[in-house]
């Protein structure tokens, strides 16, 4: 059952997350959908995930070459999604948890003031499995919580640690992107160091549908 | 990459004794590793531009896996594991070990200049 709770349309979106490609399962079709709606979507990745293992099937990056390559398959997920205004913040991989707070804070507070989102997607913290990931939807959390309550936008979190939904309960957000998974798909795609998916190329909308028609997201309750 | 040439190696670890080096060493199962078996342990570490000079270094080992070690005036570097070298480099030495399915496990690199 698909609980489809967003508005679509006249809608900021900020979207906040480490790695190129942590967009594309998770949140893809959902900005998709919003572009689609006329909304305005920003995607502010920290970092270039410069040191992921995968280096392509068949290997065609090294240690050297991967931040370049991750940075243009990130610009072409941006237009497979439909993102125009993408933003590249400079944080090195791996890094975020031990990253000075104020740099981190003070550059993600400065997007939440220039843009005025009205809905921030992020990672929940503590259930997103990567350290970074982790670090970076605490970043998000500790800056919305900063602003004056009539103030603070959503924010919706994806969460996929083992054990978390018996901890925060099902999804409460739930979103149909059925009618978007070709873009969702290509994105996937995009990111050709990192995911290998042969099978996207001939799969149906049917197929795509049933892997990737819905998304699910954490609304994170401020007090 | 190309798999290591261990002569070919062994030459370009002499050519960069005596000199500060910027030095990338790592090692890492990867950031999922419990996520994806909870039997194993995530362990990852890495070093990236630390300053250093050795005296005198070797390249060891059967194909496809090689030991690299570093004698520095005060101590050592060591890495195990690498199998690839980057045959496009010539002021820096750029080696790798990847596993069966193409991931980095291991990384060392040695450059007159910073890594980015």
């Amino acid at each position: 059952m698909i609980t489809d709770m967003e508005r679509f349309d006249n809608q900021r979106v900020l979207v906040v997350l480490p790695h190129p490609d942590d967009e594309s399962f998770s949140v893809s079709g959902s900005l998709a959908k919003y572009l689609k709606n006329g909304s305005q979507v920003t995607y502010a990745c920290l970092t270039l995930g410069q040191m992921a293992r995968n280096m392509g099937s068949p290997l065609f990056a090294n240690r050297i070459t991967l931040p370049e390559i991750r940075k243009e398959e990130l610009a072409q997920s941006c237009r497979a999604i439909g993102i125009q205004d993408l933003r590249m913040l400079g944080f090195h991989d791996k890094t975020i948890e031990f990253e000075d707070r104020e740099l981190l804070d003070g550059a993600i507070s400065a997007l939440i003031e220039e843009l005025n989102p009205t809905v921030i997607y992020t990672f929940y913290p503590g259930y997103a499995v990567h350290p970074d990931h982790d670090a970076t939807g605490a970043a998000v959390v500790r800056c919305v919580e900063n602003l004056p309550a009539e103030r603070r936008p959503v924010v919706r979190a994806m969460a996929f640690s083992r054990g978390c939904e018996e901890i925060l309960g099902p999804p409460d957000v739930r979103v149909d992107v059925k009618d978007f998974v070709k873009q969702k798909a290509a994105s996937i795609q995009s990111h050709k160091s990192q995911f290998w998916v042969p099978e996207l190329k001939k799969a149906s909308q049917k197929d795509l549908e049933s892997r990737f028609g819905t998304e699910r997201f954490w609304t994170i309750k401020f007090d | 990459m190309l798999p290591i040439d261990l002569e070919y190696i062994q030459q370009r670890i002499d050519q960069m004794k005596d000199q500060d080096l910027y030095i990338h060493l790592e090692l890492t199962n990867g950031a999922y590793a419990a996520h994806n078996d909870a039997s194993r342990h995530p362990a990852a570490n890495f070093i990236k531009n630390a300053v250093i000079r050795y005296a005198h270094g070797g390249i060891s080992g059967v194909s496809p896996y090689y030991r690299v070690g570093l004698k520095m005036e005060h101590g050592w570097i060591y890495s195990e594991g690498l199998t690839h070298y980057e045959e496009t480099e010539n002021d820096r030495l750029i080696m790798a070990g990847h596993d069966k399915d193409g991931k980095l496990v291991v990384a060392l690199q040695l450059s007159p200049y910073p890594f980015e």
